[in-house]
């Protein structure tokens, strides 16, 4: 038994047989994924592969249909609130109040995840992120550059084991592309999970442990070497993207 | 048990700050209802019997329609700022939200009543300023703001939300607005507690069946 669990919590996301469909569309058809613990994993595909909605997935905002969905052994459609303290998301739009200010937003959700010591995890947080400058400014007013840095401390705010990025390069500039690749490298060396998506190809390459190529709702290429299968990897996104 | 009225009072502090900063939904609500009051002032011939007779009726149409304009709007901004996702995202039951949410609803409501009564007092020439009438209040809030969240969150993806929510909400508040009605005709003809406790008690009834079945329904309605 014990054996058994040790196995479970090495791998932070099991996926079995996932098949997820919108009305007539389907969009996972079957998807087996097991993503260990400690790893970046980056997930490629064309427009319409299921990236997406497998990280909705694991954030636990979209409901598979069928298979089974764990993370760290746990099953997710049995044990929600518990899971999803498990993770931190940032998908594609920043989810802020926008007619309250930074610190507001984090305040509040800070009681959504009843965390402790809040006034220090903020300023912990925003310093991390880049954002004290910003902090009592209302988040209408900032960029959406800003936006998405004020939605990555809120999902770092709660420190989770797992963190879900949709496409978070969108909108920054370079030097807010770095400081994430800063926090993707410091969540790895922490031993925790980062799964994200991006049409950035060859920069996620670079910062990955593992590529998955989705195609057609499930997965069509795994590659534990990104960096040494570029190529192959490449050519197996960029046919996909033809295909569409 | 306390951690989760902490999220609940979070969710509603929430929504009464944005609403202090937006005053969308409070200014929606008051202004549709006083609007129909003066409008009835107008159409009706008022004299003491027949504002006895018609006020309450007018007075309780006017806040269900108006509070239908609040209701729409408290959920089209968290839809519109995908916030009602970063709620989903956080470790906490679906319950809380809608009980959250409702909290914020019953709280524009009651606001936009505190406006509303007193001009109804004055066009009407009742008076309406009794321990009744607070009862009265508080109870139809509660059944409106518990079935007008829970509908409010059906109809938010619906492209035609605007004529959804209406539809939905008017038929099942009906028999809260009968008790609303009933009991402050009661009220303003000078009849006692006992005259109006089966529609007080109608109206409790209702207020709790239906905060219990929504935040049930509710979490289901949250999901894809």
């Amino acid at each position: 038994m014990p054996a058994v669990v040790s196995q479970a919590t090495q791998l932070a996301v099991k996926a079995d047989a996932v098949v997820k469909n919108f009305g007539e569309t389907a969009v996972l058809r079957g998807l087996d994924l097991e993503l260990p613990t400690g790893e970046v994993t980056v997930l490629l595909g064309s427009n319409g592969a299921g990236k997406s909605t497998f990280l909705r997935i694991l954030a636990m905002l979209t409901q598979i249909d069928s298979g089974s969905v764990s993370m760290h052994g746990v099953d997710i459609t049995e044990n929600g609130p518990s899971v999803r303290a498990l993770t931190g998301s940032v998908l594609h739009a920043p989810m802020l109040y926008a007619d309250m200010t930074v610190r507001e937003n984090l305040l509040f959700f800070a009681e959504m995840y009843r965390l402790q010591n809040v006034e220090d995890l903020i300023a912990g947080t925003i310093q991390r992120v880049g954002i004290e400058p910003r902090l009592d400014h209302r988040v209408r007013t900032l960029s959406h550059g800003f936006q998405k840095r004020v939605a990555l401390a809120r999902a770092l705010m709660h420190d989770p084991q797992m963190l879900l990025l949709d496409e978070p390069e969108s909108g920054l500039d370079s030097e807010s592309v770095a400081q994430l690749d800063s926090i993707i490298a410091d969540y790895k060396s922490a031993g925790r999970t980062v799964v994200m998506t991006t049409h950035i190809v060859e920069h996620a390459l670079e910062i990955a442990d593992r590529a998955v190529v989705l195609n057609n709702g499930t997965v069509g290429l795994n590659s534990t070497k990104p960096s040494s299968d570029k190529a192959e990897i490449l050519a197996a996104y960029s046919s996909k993207a033809n295909d569409q | 048990m306390m951690g989760s009225l902490a999220v609940i009072w979070a969710i509603g502090r929430k929504d009464l700050l944005l609403e202090i900063r937006n005053k969308d939904v409070v200014v929606a609500v008051a202004g549709f209802a006083l609007l129909v009051l003066v409008i009835f002032t107008f159409a009706i011939d008022l004299n003491q019997d027949n504002a006895e007779l018609v006020g309450p009726g007018v007075l309780w149409a006017g806040i269900a329609f108006a509070g239908v304009t609040g209701l729409n709007r408290a959920f089209a901004l968290e839809v519109e700022g995908s916030t009602l996702e970063a709620l989903m995202l956080a470790p906490i039951s679906r319950d809380l939200i809608y009980l959250g949410k409702a909290l914020g609803n019953f709280l524009f409501i009651a606001v936009a009543q505190i406006i509303v009564i007193p001009v109804f007092a004055v066009l009407f020439n009742l008076v309406v300023f009794r321990w009744e009438m607070l009862a009265i209040s508080l109870l139809t809030t509660i059944g409106f703001s518990a079935v007008g969240t829970l509908f409010a969150a059906m109809s938010v993806r619906v492209r035609a939300r605007e004529v959804m929510l209406p539809l939905l909400f008017l038929p099942v508040v009906t028999p809260l607005l009968m008790a609303a009605v009933e009991s402050t005709s009661h009220m303003v003809y000078g009849r006692s507690w006992s005259d109006m406790a089966q529609w007080l008690q109608l109206a409790v009834a209702f207020d709790v069946a239906f905060l219990v079945v929504s935040a049930f329904i509710f979490q289901h309605i949250l999901e894809d």
